[in-house]
C-alpha cells in the first residue's frame, strides 16, 4: 500500500529518542479527537502547575493525534499513531502557521511477536519515537501512561546491536553519492574521555560486506562478527589500537544513524520500513 | 595469582606452586575480553577441564553495554565442559560473595574438601545451570 510520502517523510531526517511502550489498555483508534482534547486539557493544567513551560514564552498548545496507516508491517500490526503538540504564539497574525514543538510516534512494525497472544483490550505499540523538549515529553508521557496504564522506558542500544545495524544497513543499496560510514568508539577507564571516530568510504564497506554475506536477504551473527572484527583489525593494523576492548557508542550510515543511549535518525524513505521493524524487535525485547 | 593472557612466561615455571583452579574473566563490554580468553584457552593442558576451568562472566549488570552474545558464552560453556558463572564486578556487594565463591571452588579443586571432587563439583554446577 502505497500511503502519503509526505506524511512519513516527518519521521526522516530529525533525532528520535527511543522508548519501549507496554501495551495499552482500551486505545480505541476511533476517539483520538477526544484523546487530543484530553491531553491538551492536561497540559494546560500541568503548566498551571509550573511545569512544561518553556521559560518566557506566552503559547497556546494545540495538541493533534492522528494515525499513519503507512507505518506497518504486517496484517497484525497496529497503525502507528501520531501525536503533535503545535504552538501560535499569541502575539502572531491568524493566518501564521503553527509551530510544531514535540511530536511522538507509536509505532509498532512487525511486532507480531508481541500482539500474538494478547487480550483484546489491549493495543500493542511497543516503539515510541519522541522529537523535540524532555518537558513536553514527560507531560504527555505521564498522561498516556495514567490514562491507558502502561510503562514508558528508555530504550538503550548495546554495542552488539549497534553492530547488527552496521552490518545490516552497510548492505544496503543508495542511489545518489552516500555519506561515509562512521562508527564512534568510546574509551573506558580514562582520566578523561576519549571518542574514537573511524570513518570508512561507503563504497569499500559495502565491498567488505559483500565478500562476506554469503545469502543476500540473510545476515547470521558470524558473518556480523567477521565483518566487524575485519574493521577492528585493520584500524589495529594502523594505529595499533583494539577497538574491540572499547564501547561502541555510535554508528552512522547512509540509511541511518544510531546512538547508543537510544537515539537514531532515520535517512532514507526506502529502508523507514526496515529500520522500524529492527526498532521494534528491539523496544520488544525491553519489554518482555 | 593474576595474568593478563596465557601462556604464563617459562621463565617462572620453577618457582610457581601448583595450579589447582583456572578463572578466565570476560568482560560482556569488551569483545577483546572473550578474544584473549578464546586465545588463551589453547594453552591449557587437557586435564585442566576435569572441573579445574571456571569462566567468569562480568559486567552483566549493564545488559545495555554489552558487546558480546551470550550465545558465545554458551558455546564456550559447552565446548570446554566448564561452568560458568555470571557477576558484576563493579559493584562492591557482588565482588565480595563471587570472591567467597570463588575461594570455596579453590577449596574443592585443591581437595581440601572432603566427599567433593573438582570433577564432580564441576558437574553438579553444569546440571544445576542447565535447568
Amino acid at each position: 500500500e502505497s500511503g502519503d510520502p509526505q506524511r512519513t517523510a516527518l519521521l526522516l531526517r530529525k533525532a528520535w529518542t527511543l522508548y519501549s511502550v507496554t501495551p495499552l489498555y482500551r486505545f480505541c483508534r476511533g476517539r483520538l479527537r477526544d484523546y487530543a482534547r484530553l491531553l491538551s486539557a492536561f497540559i494546560a493544567a500541568e503548566r498551571q502547575k509550573g511545569l512544561a513551560v518553556e521559560v518566557g514564552v506566552e503559547l497556546d498548545i494545540k495538541v493533534a493525534l492522528s494515525i499513519l496507516p503507512e507505518l506497518q508491517g504486517s496484517e497484525q500490526d497496529q497503525p502507528a499513531v501520531l501525536v503533535q503538540l503545535s504552538s501560535r504564539s499569541r502575539a502572531s497574525s491568524k493566518n501564521s502557521e503553527d509551530k510544531i514543538l514535540w511530536s511522538g510516534c507509536f509505532c509498532c512494525v512487525y511486532g507480531d511477536d508481541l500482539s500474538e497472544n494478547m487480550p483484546e483490550d489491549f493495543t500493542c505499540l511497543p516503539l515510541f519515537l519522541a522529537n523535540g523538549a524532555e518537558s513536553y515529553m514527560s507531560v504527555v508521557g505521564n498522561w498516556f501512561q495514567k490514562t491507558f496504564d502502561c510503562i514508558f522506558r528508555r530504550l538503550a542500544i548495546s554495542p552488539f546491536n549497534l553492530s547488527w545495524m552496521v552490518a545490516m544497513w552497510v548492505g544496503c543499496k543508495v542511489d545518489k553519492a552516500a555519506s561515509a560510514m562512521e562508527l564512534v568508539f568510546s574509551v573506558p577507564r580514562l582520566p578523561q574521555p576519549l571518542d574514537i571516530s573511524y570513518a570508512i568510504h561507503p563504497e569499500d564497506a559495502r565491498a567488505l560486506w559483500d565478500t562476506i554475506q554469503k545469502t543476500p536477504g540473510e545476515i547470521t551473527q558470524e558473518e556480523v562478527d567477521v565483518f566487524m572484527d575485519c574493521l577492528y583489525s585493520h584500524f589495529h593494523r594502523h594505529f595499533k589500537i583494539r577497538l574491540s576492548a572499547t564501547k561502541l557508542v555510535k554508528i552512522s550510515t547512509a540509511i541511518a544513524s544510531a546512538h547508543c543511549d537510544g537515539i537514531v535518525k532515520m535517512l532514507h524513505s526506502q529502508y523507514l520500513s526496515g529500520v522500524l521493524m529492527l526498532l521494534t524487535e528491539l523496544a520488544i525485547s525491553q519489554i518482555q | 595469582h593474576i595474568a593478563t593472557s596465557l601462556p604464563l612466561p617459562s621463565e617462572r615455571d620453577h618457582l610457581r606452586p601448583r595450579i589447582d583452579l583456572i578463572v578466565f574473566v570476560i568482560d560482556i563490554k569488551s569483545k577483546c575480553s572473550l578474544k584473549n580468553v578464546e586465545d588463551s584457552l589453547a594453552y591449557v593442558d587437557a586435564n585442566f577441564f576435569l572441573g579445574k576451568v571456571y569462566f567468569l562472566v562480568t559486567g552483566v549488570g549493564r545488559v545495555n553495554c554489552c558487546s558480546i552474545e551470550i550465545n558465545a558464552i554458551s558455546k564456550l560453556r559447552e565446548t570446554y565442559c566448564s561452568p560458568v558463572l555470571f557477576c558484576e564486578l563493579e559493584l562492591e556487594g557482588v565482588r565480595v560473595a563471587t570472591a567467597q565463591r570463588l575461594l570455596r571452588i579453590l577449596q574443592i579443586c585443591a581437595g581440601l574438601v572432603p566427599g567433593f571432587s573438582a570433577l564432580s563439583f564441576s558437574l553438579l554446577m553444569r546440571n544445576s545451570a542447565d535447568d
